[in-house]
């Protein structure tokens, strides 16, 4: 499996083998960019999951002294052991611009996108191999920035994840160090999103036509739009709030603004709900953005293990592609309550429902495709299955809040807070899992353990539901989110408030159905079952034809495309998978 | 490890009928044209919910704008001369057209320089009023885009231009590739003169 690295490292001996840095940090390699944009982006996501274990215990126990931990924490964030309500925020705030910018996304896209993408359209690697590394380091540069941000005096950002101006504006340096964290996040997936579409248009090999492409890299295509083009937006309106902070503008500064009784002197002028359209103009189509690709890995998965093609391809991708367009016309549903208009009210909830329904098209297409199947229970599928009903609640669940009238009652309550980790936790998140699991044969040459696999997988399962179900009953009952003690302040939520506990415990059984999953990991890599083909999965699309793991450049041929991506199970055909590169008989 | 060969650096893709920097640059002007878009709906959002907007004319200098309007118009066509003298061959002309455009652009920043330090010796600053708030971040950012089109250019002119002599086409193409970025930033320009000063 490794003749190929050879002849081609032969072929190339006249250039000087690349040093460790120039091989694995510093690499222009789509591969290597990949491989590190995951190792950072799990990371961050474990880190930002750590931000959200420190905060559950808050919830469970507001006011108590958190044991042992406790102590590693200075007066400022958690004097005695006993959370400050400053750090609390903090917490919530990094939770969220850590998972989604830093986890979640870098992971979706940066990783899976970076790796698996341009095997899967035969090309040697991205159109602009420099400019793919530039966005890997300035994606590191703004998570290091967001970590310093901790330690500034007066702590990391707290005003959410969303910094509403005023109290973003009002915020200490924490929010600076945001906002330009943020600058560094943007420039980031401007450069790749950039590359992923020129790659994508234009690195595709021969015969492989639009509607052949794996439904993967159509949903990094749509992503990538989607990044290109909402995410501007955002750097105007963070270059607007830091021209507030530090050149003491008022963008977003009413006049008359007072503040713990005290006039502000600022010219006024400006309108806080100008920094709510501009930010959801960008995070709502992140949130497409956050499901595309997840649903990009669930259908390769699928189809490869009911051995079945995609049920209604062609309807996959015009979904997506609508979907796509749609989602730049939604964002104001996330502003319902801020005065706009029933007339605007109207429109955005109008369009609201009708980006649900290729949503439900694309969902249905998945289950349809398990129709008559016989499917093959590995982990990776297992993560795959349990995404379609997880992502269907999270979506389902948004239809209310997508309502005027119902979000009235359920808005910024943790009815909300449920609906979109379903979609991003147990729906995107399970995802990723299962991509990762899929494709690691690829990456190393060796399989990941199934027993362990399972292990993580049932125990994810189990207590990713203990902790957001509950929430969906308490947003029911009105409790708000970003509540320093749960809500225990509020009498009507007392009757569920006891449920705190039981989403805690779940949340820390949580941490600890990962333990397989990171042992999984590095034991895996080491000592994990070694890969006999380069096919493991037997599976029909192009990645699968490089050698295992695939040199620099990619195939030892040149690969041509002559059907599509999904001719599983084909009558009179002696094997069960035709690839896309195998040449036609006769 | 870098010799890998990408298809269509240099020649553009048959079905697509352009090379990887050019639908590249397109791409990235496209999200410019997004970032620039948000603070043009930023501007009106602020005027439309103002009691009183200044008239630009009252507080800025039309005319050292107008001079710079004219610079960087002929800026930009110096910027398409570069080019045509490229694809006619004369390397040396190419370098005098493009020489020529560096210079513009530090006279557009210069002019920009004496406006913004008259305006600082007024005390008009970003936190006066929200009109001097979006003058300066519009003109701040379209001044960091020049600046950007500087430091290309200076590349093309002096290190880049080697490549000249190895791989003429590609650098073309380069050039090409940098004319459309500065042509946008005329362009930012041309919005933002009479919104700002005349409006």
């Amino acid at each position: 499996m490794s003749s190929g690295h050879h002849e081609h490292s032969e072929q190339q001996e006249h250039h000087a083998e690349p040093g460790f840095w120039q091989k694995y940090v510093f690499s222009t390699d789509h591969k290597v960019i990949g491989l590190q944009y995951g190792f950072t982006a799990l990371c961050f996501l474990f880190f930002g999951f750590l931000l959200m274990l420190l905060m559950r215990w808050q919830l469970a126990f507001p006011g108590q002294a958190l044991p042992v931990i406790g102590k590693f924490f200075s007066d400022s964030s958690m004097p005695g052991g006993i959370m400050l309500p400053e750090f609390y925020n903090s917490l919530g705030a990094m939770h969220g611009t850590i998972m989604v910018f830093l986890g979640v996304v870098p992971l979706a896209v940066g990783a899976f996108g970076n790796y698996v993408m341009p095997l899967q359209i035969g090309a040697v690697d991205m159109a602009f191999p420099k400019i793919n590394m530039a966005s890997y380091w300035a994606f590191f540069v703004g998570g290091v920035v967001m970590l310093v941000s901790f330690f500034v005096p007066g702590g990391a950002a707290n005003s959410g994840w969303t910094s509403y101006p005023p109290l973003a504006e009002l915020a200490t340096t924490g929010q600076t160090l945001w906002l330009l964290g943020m600058v560094f996040l943007i420039t980031s997936s401007l450069l790749g999103s950039v590359n992923f579409i020129v790659t994508i248009i234009q690195l595709r090999v021969k015969g492989l036509s639009f509607m052949r492409l794996p439904f993967f890299v159509w949903a990094q295509f749509v992503t990538a739009f989607l990044l290109l083009l909402a995410f501007p937006p955002l750097e105007a309106a963070g270059v607007l709030q830091l021209m507030d902070r530090l050149a003491g503008s008022s963008f977003f500064l009413p006049s008359g603004l007072v503040v713990s009784g005290q006039l502000m002197h600022n010219s006024g002028g400006g309108t806080p709900i100008l920094w709510q359209h501009l930010f959801w103009f960008l995070a709502h189509p992140e949130v497409y953005v956050l499901i595309l690709p997840a649903l990009g890995i669930v259908a390769e998965i699928i189809a490869n293990n009911t051995r079945k093609p995609l049920w209604g391809y062609k309807s996959m991708v015009y979904s997506l592609i609508f979907l796509g367009f749609m989602s730049f016309i939604v964002w104001a549903h996330h502003m319902f309550m801020t005065g706009m208009g029933t007339v605007i009210n109207a429109f955005f909830q109008t369009t609201t429902m009708i980006i649900s329904v290729p949503s439900v098209i694309v969902l249905s297409c998945l289950f349809l495709s398990l129709w008559g199947g016989s499917i093959r229970f590995n982990t990776p599928m297992l993560f795959a299955l349990a995404f379609l009903p997880m992502f269907g609640i999270g979506g389902l669940t948004g239809l209310p809040l997508g309502l005027t009238t119902t979000d009235l009652h359920l808005h910024d309550t943790y009815y909300v807070i449920g609906h979109f980790h379903y979609v991003v936790a147990p729906g995107t998140i399970f995802a990723l899992f299962a991509g990762i699991y899929y494709w690691f044969p690829k990456a190393t040459g060796r399989k990941m353990n199934e027993v362990l696999g399972k292990l993580h997988f049932i125990g994810s399962f189990i207590f990713i539901n203990g902790v957001f179900m509950p929430m969906f009953i308490q947003g029911l009952a009105g409790v708000s989110r970003r509540l320093f003690d749960g809500g225990a302040s509020y009498y009507h939520a007392g009757p569920v408030l006891k449920l705190n506990v039981m989403m805690s415990v779940s949340a820390w059984c949580l941490a600890l159905a990962q333990l397989p999953f990171i042992i999984n990991f590095f034991y895996s890599m080491f000592a994990g079952e070694k890969v006999t083909s380069d096919n493991p999965w037997q599976s029909t699309t192009l990645e699968w034809a490089t050698p295992t793991p695939p040199p620099h450049g990619n195939f030892t041929f040149t690969p041509e495309v002559v059907r599509g991506p999904y001719e599983y199970s084909v009558p009179g055909e002696s094997s069960d998978f035709l690839p896309q590169y195998q040449p036609v008989k006769g | 490890m870098s010799a890998l060969e990408i298809p269509y650096v240099y020649t553009p893709r048959e079905d697509t009928g352009l090379t990887n920097a050019k639908l590249g640059i397109w791409l990235f002007l496209a999200s410019e044209v997004m970032l620039f878009g948000a603070l043009f709906s930023t501007y009106i959002v602020l005027r439309v919910g103002a009691p009183v907007w200044p008239r630009g004319a009252s507080i800025l200098n039309v005319p050292l704008a107008t001079l710079n309007t004219v610079i960087l118009i002929s800026s930009s066509v110096t910027m398409v001369m570069a080019w045509a003298e490229l694809a006619r061959g004369q390397f040396k002309r190419h370098k005098l057209y493009l020489a020529l455009t560096i210079l513009l652009s530090f006279g557009f920043l210069i002019v920009k320089y004496v406006e913004y330090s008259t305006k600082f010796h007024h005390h008009l600053f970003p936190s006066k009023s929200t009109f001097l708030a979006i003058y300066f971040t519009l003109t701040g950012l379209h001044g960091l885009h020049v600046l950007g089109g500087i430091v290309v250019n200076t590349y093309f002119l002096g290190p880049g231009a080697k490549m000249w002599k190895t791989e003429p086409q590609r650098f073309m193409g380069r050039i090409e590739v940098a004319g459309l970025y500065w042509h946008f930033v005329d362009l930012v320009w041309i919005f933002l003169f009479p919104v700002l000063y005349l409006l």
